[in-house]
Parts: C-alpha cells; sequence; structure tokens
C-alpha cells in the first residue's frame, strides 16, 4: 500500500488526490498530500503513473503498511519505476519503453509449447 | 441539511470503467445528454485500469468465427447463446480500431497494427478523454447510493456523495446503466476493492433481477501479501511445497484446482525460472506493473523461490450479474439497463469463466447496446422532472430500527471469511453453503435493521450490503445448482445434472425469490 510520498519531490499538485480509486489521499492546503486513509489503499499503484515528479512509493504488501528503508528504495531506482517502464510522458518516445503489451498471446503461445514439449519429452 | 448538486441528463452512467465509459461514449453519439458518475475516478477505476485486457478478436471470416464461437460453446455447458457471441465478436471488431487517434496501438516486429489487446491505464485514460471529447459530464470521486423511481416504478435518475466536496448529488434522468463491475469481495484482487456489488445490490432495490450469480469461483494466482493477479508469468510457474519438493501443478489457466488442493495443504512455493530470458526482458514492455512488487521486496522469481496465494475473483471473471433481457442490455425495470461485470456474462460464457478476452469484448460491447438503448429510452419518455421519485435504497440508508449497527469492520470480515477460503467457496458442499448462508443472512438483517442510522459512513454501509447481499446470491444459487457445472463444484454432487442446463434467475433482496421455481434440495445427510 502507499507508504511515502516524498515532499522535496512533491509540488502539491493533488493530481494523485484526484486519481486514486479508493480516495486514500486528503489535500493540504500547504504542502505534500496527506495519505488519510492508508487502510483504503489497493495497491493498483495508479497514483504512481500519474505523479510525474516521481514522487510516491506504493509498497508490495496490500495487507497491511509495512516499514519502509527511504535510502534504499531511492538508491534502487524505485521511484518512478512504473511511470518510466509505462512509457509516459518523458518516456514516451524513447523504445527502450515501448509498449510491446501484443507479445502477451505469443508469451501464452510459446508457454503452451514449452508446457507440452516438456511432458512429451 | 447536506448541500446536493442537482443534476439532469438524459443518460446517466453508474460507474467509469471500461462498460460505463463505453456506453456513455454510445449514449452521447446517440445524441444523448450524458453524465458518468464514477465511485472513485473515471481513467483509473475498475479492474480494465490494472491489467491489460486483451478482446475476443476474430477477423470476419464465416469460417473463423462460426470456429471461435463453437470452441466457447463447447465450455459453455449449456448456458450461452452463440448469437450474443457473434454480436460481440462482429462490434468489437469494429469498434475497437476506432480509438485510434485515443490509443497509440502499436505494430509488432512485422509492423502490423494490433489492436486485440491493450494495455489498461492507456486505455482507460484514452476512455475518459474520449467520453469527455463526446460531451460526456464525468463526476469523479462520486459513489452512488441509490437510484430513484417514479411512482410507476420506472428508475429515473440516481443520487449518490461526492466523498472529495462533502456533498451530496442527485441526478434526474430518462435513463439509468449500470456499470459498477462485479463483485470480488474484498480479496485483493488487483484493481478491485471498489468492486464490492454496489449496482447489483441498487438495481435489485429497484425490481431488476440477477442471472447466474452462483458463478463466483474463479481464482487466480499471486504473491503473497501482495495484489499483482496478473496471470501471464505463470504460464511458465513451477510449484513447490513448504519442505521444497516440486508440486506435480501444469503451468498456466488450468493450474487452479491442483493449486487450491495444494495450498489447502499448506503454503507453496513458486518459481518462474522456466521462464525464457528474451521473455523476462520484454516483461517490462508487456505488462510494466507485474514486477514492482518483486522489486519493492527485493525477489528475483528467476532464480528464488516466493509465496503465492490465490485471489479470489467473485463475479469479477466469475460471470453472474444482472438479468439483462433485450439486445439492448434493459434489464426487466424500465429505464434500467446494465452492462460490462454490472451484467451477467452467462450469454457468452455460459458456466465457464469469459476471462479476460470475452469479457473485454462484452465490456465493450454491452456498454455500447446499454448506451445506445438507454439513449433511445430517454427520448421516448423524457426527463419528467416534476414527476415525484423516491429513493429506492434501504440497507445502509434507511434503517428498521433505532439500534447501534454492528461494527463495519467485523462485516466486511465476515464477507471475506465466507465468500473467499478455498474450502468453502471453490470446493463447495450442501452444508457448508448454508452455514454460510445463515451467517451472511444474520448479517443482512443486522444491516437491514441498523446500519445508516446517523448517515455516518453511508458509502462504506452501502459497500458493505452489497458485499453482504451478492454473497446471499451467490451461496443461494450454488445451493439451488445442485451439480458441478463449468466453474461450479460441487463435492456432493460431482455430476452435471441435465435438468440444470438453464440459467437460475433470482429477484428481491431481503428475501430472494426465483423467477421460475428452482427446487433446491433440502438439507441430506451429514456425510460421514
Amino acid at each position: 500500500m502507499i507508504e511515502w510520498i516524498v515532499s522535496d519531490r512533491c509540488t502539491g499538485c493533488n493530481q494523485c488526490v484526484a486519481v486514486c480509486p479508493t480516495n486514500v489521499l486528503e489535500a493540504a492546503s500547504d504542502g505534500p498530500p496527506r495519505i488519510a486513509r492508508q487502510e483504503d489503499c489497493q495497491t493498483c499503484f495508479m497514483c504512481e503513473l500519474y505523479c510525474q515528479e516521481d514522487a510516491i512509493f506504493v509498497g508490495a504488501d496490500c495487507e497491511s503498511a509495512q516499514p519502509v528503508d527511504r535510502q534504499a528504495v531511492l538508491a534502487q531506482g524505485l521511484l518512478g519505476q512504473f511511470r518510466r517502464d509505462s512509457g509516459w510522458d518523458e518516456w514516451a518516445s524513447d523504445p527502450r519503453y515501448a509498449n510491446e503489451h501484443w507479445r502477451m498471446d505469443r508469451v501464452f503461445l510459446l508457454a503452451r509449447a514449452l508446457a507440452s514439449a516438456q511432458q512429451t519429452g | 441539511m447536506r448541500e446536493t448538486l442537482q443534476l439532469e441528463a438524459d443518460v446517466l452512467v453508474l460507474g467509469g470503467g471500461l462498460a460505463g465509459t463505453w456506453a456513455a461514449v454510445a449514449a452521447a453519439r446517440s445524441g444523448a445528454r450524458v453524465i458518468l458518475a464514477d465511485k472513485g475516478y473515471c481513467g483509473t477505476s475498475g479492474v480494465t485500469a490494472t491489467a491489460g485486457p486483451g478482446h475476443w478478436w476474430v477477423p470476419p471470416d464465416p469460417a473463423l468465427r462460426s470456429a471461435a464461437i463453437e470452441k466457447r460453446l463447447a465450455t459453455a455447458f449449456g448456458l450461452a447463446d452463440p448469437a450474443w457471441m457473434a454480436r460481440i465478436i462482429e462490434l468489437t471488431w469494429q469498434t475497437l480500431p476506432t480509438l485510434a487517434g485515443y490509443y497509440d496501438f502499436p505494430q509488432d516486429d512485422a509492423g502490423v497494427t494490433q489492436y486485440r489487446g491493450l494495455r489498461g491505464p492507456e486505455y482507460m485514460r484514452a476512455m475518459r478523454r474520449l467520453a469527455l471529447d463526446q460531451g460526456v459530464q464525468i463526476l469523479d470521486q462520486s459513489p452512488a447510493l441509490e437510484l430513484l423511481l417514479l411512482a410507476d416504478g420506472a428508475v429515473a435518475g440516481a443520487r449518490g456523495h461526492q466523498r472529495q466536496l462533502g456533498q451530496d448529488w442527485q441526478v434526474r434522468s430518462g435513463a439509468v446503466v449500470v456499470a459498477t463491475g462485479g463483485c470480488a469481495f474484498l480479496s485483493h484482487l488487483l484493481g478491485a476493492h471498489t468492486n464490492t456489488g454496489d449496482g447489483y445490490l441498487m438495481a435489485a432495490e429497484a425490481g431488476a433481477a440477477l442471472s447466474g450469480m452462483e458463478f463466483t469461483t474463479y481464482y487466480t494466482v499471486a504473491p503473497v501479501h501482495t495484489s499483482m493477479t496478473r496471470s501471464m508469468s505463470y504460464a511458465f510457474a513451477t510449484y513447490y511445497d513448504a519442505a521444497g519438493h516440486e508440486l506435480p501443478i501444469p503451468p498456466g489457466p488450468g493450474s487452479t484446482d491442483a493449486l487450491a488442493r495444494a495450498l489447502l495443504q499448506g503454503t507453496v512455493f513458486c518459481s518462474l525460472h522456466k521462464m525464457p530470458a528474451d521473455v523476462r526482458a520484454q516483461l517490462p514492455r508487456i505488462s510494466p506493473n507485474v514486477m514492482l512488487p518483486f522489486a519493492r521486496q527485493g525477489i528475483d522469481p528467476y532464480t528464488q523461490r516466493f509465496e503465492v496465494t490465490l485471489r479470489g475473483e467473485g463475479t469479477v471473471r466469475g460471470i453472474g450479474g444482472l438479468d439483462v433481457v433485450s439486445d439492448d442490455c434493459a434489464t426487466r425495470v424500465p429505464g434500467l439497463y446494465a452492462a460490462g461485470d454490472a451484467a451477467t456474462r452467462e450469454l457468452i460464457a455460459g458456466a465457464t469463466s469469459g476471462g479476460g478476452a470475452q469479457n473485454s469484448a462484452w465490456a465493450l460491447s454491452s456498454g455500447h447496446w446499454a448506451g445506445q438503448g438507454a439513449a433511445r429510452h430517454a427520448r421516448s419518455v423524457g426527463i419528467r422532472t416534476q414527476a415525484a421519485v423516491q429513493g429506492a435504497g434501504e440497507a445502509g440508508l434507511r434503517p428498521r430500527t433505532r439500534a447501534a449497527p454492528p461494527p463495519l469492520a467485523a462485516v466486511r470480515q465476515l464477507v471475506t471469511a465466507e465468500m473467499l477460503p478455498l474450502d468453502k467457496n471453490y470446493f463447495r458442499t450442501g452444508a457448508g453453503l448454508r452455514q454460510s448462508l445463515t451467517l451472511l443472512d444474520d448479517a443482512w438483517q443486522a444491516i437491514r435493521d441498523s446500519a445508516g442510522v446517523d448517515g455516518a459512513d453511508r458509502m462504506k454501509w452501502r459497500e458493505t450490503a452489497a458485499l453482504v447481499a451478492s454473497g446471499r446470491w451467490s451461496y443461494r444459487g450454488a445451493l439451488a445448482r445442485a451439480e458441478s457445472r463449468g466453474m461450479h463444484h460441487r463435492l456432493d454432487h460431482r455430476q452435471t445434472d441435465a435438468a440444470l442446463a438453464h440459467r437460475l434467475v433470482q429477484h428481491g433482496v431481503d428475501q430472494p425469490q426465483w423467477q421460475t421455481p428452482v427446487s433446491t434440495p433440502q438439507p441430506e445427510e451429514q456425510p460421514a
């Protein structure tokens, strides 16, 4: 679930407040939005995707809040990973992050072929 | 007295996911003034936004089309209708390419434009823009609480709450499309936390019927404690028990049965070491969210084993929902239409999950038809703003007594405890279903008596009422279907019963009734 809004990156645009499907966040009069209802977070990562400042960290655990090692999150480049890999905004023209969703069908076919080869082989 | 935003429209669409946005667009293109209200944000709400929906995609070659339909009919177990299958294949084929300009359809290695599968976040972002360009007025963060009824029983709008503005809303409309998604019983299925069956409850209170609610037994694998129910990678999965022994579980979508049995025995671990290197490299470009939990937990799924669980999908990749009675997805209530997972998908999927592909084609198509049908209906009856309306909502809004309600969290806990465990919902028995139903019925009574006394937590109580109501319809259906058919497994009735080769349609909320009489078997002797 959402664990951290990085205050020195956040511009207070409140886009995350607007797009959160479960209404977890609350705009503050000054500074970053407040994580007001963390228990309602469904861990869908949509707030990260819509945050152009890469100022949000959603933890992997969707069942309970977990401590976050902020230094590690920064060092491992986890902030903005989803938005970059999705090829949004400034990444849109970077071929490393092209939308290759169409490969999914072929991957399933490949998996089926591998599985049946394993059975017969 | 709360402030109320008062609006009028020809068509009101409840729900801004895939079906709701297609409904809004279709209604607007028919010339209707359209308002769309979403509980969350139209663009991120619903199970499409977090997924990668493929569509049932068959070129207009009669031989290919009939082969595709025959293949699906073979697993529909007598409950689907080939004419509806043909309709959604054709409409999807015609419609999806028209999204070019809003969605950047990529080309494959051979330079052929790929329409079939779309990335969810970009698809829903495109649908929002398209709806806005068609003049649809979107109310975000505006959950509907109840439908409005005219004295003759026709639906004439809805009422809800703008949760970020702290004011209520009321829309008077000529017709309403319910596209509120399915009910995933709070399973942590990705993107489904808001899918609590709200539309089932609102529509049933207005008199609509539900069909196929017993088919809530689809489960998807995910790493434990995570919401990442994206399944493609598990086509390469190898599973292990706690002692490290490999389990004889086939990879891929046919694995649920064996995986469910293994999980009832103990913890199950998974490794993706069989995924070829080129697929590993492509994975973030195919589905950018799949690796997020692994990266954040420091797990390398290609070299390390990770514990997995099964997440229940309820009626999302289950099948049931509101019964539609015409080609334009009308319910039996005048002015009320249903689309997407809010409607039953038995027509196109029968007793086997519509998975991603059929369900997406259904969301697009049923949204289209419901939107057009609602626009037509609104044109013929008008908005009738001077006529008196009454809110149809009961449970969680208008308690029967002044008693204090039970703790909300406890009721929600009860729903998950009865509707998700594999030994209650996946492997079903008459005795187990009856036991769960008793608890759900008690919870229902408590909500009806006392929830919503002071108007606090109205949305949460309405969600919770919808969860309990959906659970009751589901298990009532599961009990009546004293057989095994498609995804519905009864340990005490392992055979398919030819006498039950029909849909089970029920209506009513407090005391549901079967539309055509169904003989629910009486409790048998407890098996030894």
